[in-house]
């Protein structure tokens, strides 16, 4: 099993809940985060004075998987978020170890 | 039959002068939201208190000595005998109350103050800035006032009226007197920690909520129309109500054509959109067409505005290139558009001169910024004018009110 983390453009994020929907995945979490990448901060205008702005809004989304459907999950992934513009976003796959469902008690990939 | 169309005269042009003095009551309104929405979020509260705490002292003031000081054969101190009757008693009969007068007047007093708040935002102390009202409405704008729309001559040298000088609503005795006085007080207050780099650059401090920053200006935009249209003095004639009709056109002409002018100027210097800069020209507008809105066409009022427009975009970026900070721009709107008003003026109206509008203008902004200079610099000696560093960083909201304007909210 893995947990795939996926930071995105906070517009993209109706287009990539569709994508995975159609590949069958049952729940993602969303996150509403801050950082910055190569994309740096962006520069903003008042009263004719620049300033930066550091941190830029993104959606971080986690979705946990079979090993079976990694590679779907991400295609599905990178597919939808894609604008090709610079601040598309990163998605890290990272092995996960246990997966429990609290209202049963399943365990495993019994639980995604 | 002529007593009686006196006498409905006589109510008419004093309910329009009520509703006027009402419309510029309602600036204040406007001054308060457009300040409150150019600072930052935790300067919110101290702002909107200075605002609504000068406008009663500029009236408590003004009923005190200043209507007596400003028309010394209309009022005494304390309006003792105010309410007496329009009609009898003065050699020319006016065709409003007495009362009337003293309230319109009041409200200009206190729009005069408004503008000094803008520009020491975010870092003076709050009860120096009132102690300062005190004096600015009750004695040092009285006084110009006198010399100006009151006709007396300027301590016994010369008379303004004679000159040439002529300001219909105030660009310069209200507008600039108030810029006037702000610049005084931000020489000696400095720039907001923060806003000038050390190598001369010009940092941006946004405003907090430029919803209320438009929400401001559509308001004095609104309170203008009493401010202008009142200051025809009547209406209940034909004379008078084509010259009130005039007065609006070309005040709304105004706003819309320094609206038009800052914007694009904004966009070509800066690349962008500026809000702010099109709200700020939108005022400048409106100052620009105060000193003469009876006589321009349409045209030359929209054109009138635009110059204002202009103008008041470089000003601004001029003043930050000289360090004087002016969070919401009320020293160019008010103070150089002021001074435009005033010398555009003879171009419409033969009955001003250059020279006497210069003249006015010198002794205007002279009195007014070097008795405000003596003022301020007394409060700093005795009290001191502005807040710690550190309170200034924790936003005078705290050290002054003891109270956020968005507790909910916890970005600094």
């Amino acid at each position: 099993m893995k947990l795939i983390t996926a930071i995105v453009k906070p517009f993209k994020l109706d287009d990539v809940r569709e994508a995975l929907s159609e590949i069958g995945v049952q729940g993602i979490t969303v996150t509403e985060v801050k950082g910055f990448g190569r994309q740096k901060g962006h520069t903003e205008l008042y009263r004719g004075a620049e300033y930066v702005v550091d941190f830029l809004p993104k959606v971080k989304i986690e979705v946990a998987v079979a090993d079976g459907v990694v590679e779907t999950t991400l295609e599905a992934i990178s597919k939808s978020a894609n604008t090709g513009k610079i601040g598309d976003g990163k998605i890290f796959v990272s092995p996960l170890e246990q997966i429990i469902r609290i209202r049963t008690g399943e365990t495993g990939e019994d639980a995604i | 039959m002529e007593d009686q169309i006196f006498q409905l005269s006589y109510a008419l042009d004093t309910f329009y002068f009520l509703v006027c003095g009402a419309l510029v009551m309602w600036m204040a309104a406007g001054f308060a939201m457009l300040e409150a929405g150019l600072v930052r979020g935790k300067n919110t509260t101290e702002i909107l208190t200075k605002n609504v705490a000068l406008f009663a002292i500029a009236c408590t003031m003004y009923m005190v000595c200043g209507y007596a000081i400003m028309y010394p054969d209309l009022g005494s101190a304390l309006l003792s005998g105010i309410t007496g009757d329009g009609v009898t008693g003065a050699e020319e009969p006016a065709t409003y109350a007495p009362s009337a007068d003293f309230f319109f007047q009041v409200v200009f007093v206190a729009t005069a103050m408004s503008i000094v708040s803008g520009a020491v935002a975010e870092r003076m102390k709050l009860w120096a800035f009132l102690a300062f009202t005190v004096v600015m409405t009750g004695f040092i704008y009285p006084m110009e006032g006198n010399w100006t729309w009151g006709g007396e001559a300027v301590f016994g040298l010369y008379t303004l009226g004679d000159l040439g000088f002529s300001d219909f609503a105030g660009s310069g005795i209200v507008h600039m007197a108030g810029a006037a006085a702000a610049l005084a007080g931000v020489v000696l207050l400095g720039a907001r920690k923060g806003k000038y780099g050390p190598d001369g650059q010009v940092n941006a401090i946004p405003g907090a909520n430029l919803p209320l920053a438009t929400l401001g200006t559509f308001i004095l935009w609104l309170g203008w129309f009493g401010f202008n249209g009142g200051s025809v003095l009547a209406t209940a004639s034909v004379e008078n109500a084509n010259a009130v009709a005039v007065v609006f056109m070309n005040t709304n002409a105004a706003a819309s054509g320094g609206l038009i002018a800052a914007l694009i100027t904004a966009r070509l210097v800066f690349g962008k959109a500026d809000l702010t800069m099109a709200l700020n020209g939108a005022l400048a507008g409106l100052v620009a067409i105060t000193a003469e809105p009876s006589t321009p066409t349409a045209l030359q009022a929209t054109l009138f505005g635009g110059i204002g427009g202009v103008l008041v975009v470089f000003s601004i970026i001029t003043l930050d290139k000289l360090k004087i900070d002016d969070p919401v721009g009320a020293i160019s709107v008010h103070g150089v558009v002021g001074l435009l008003g005033l010398l555009l003026v003879p171009i419409t109206n033969g009955d001003s001169s250059f020279l006497g509008q210069i003249i006015g203008a010198v002794t205007i902004f002279g009195w007014v910024f070097i008795t405000s200079l003596i003022v301020w610099g007394v409060l700093k000696a005795v009290i001191g004018i502005r807040v710690s560093e550190e309170e200034e960083y924790e936003g005078v909201d705290l050290s002054e009110c003891g109270m956020e304007a968005y507790p909910e909210f916890s970005a600094k």
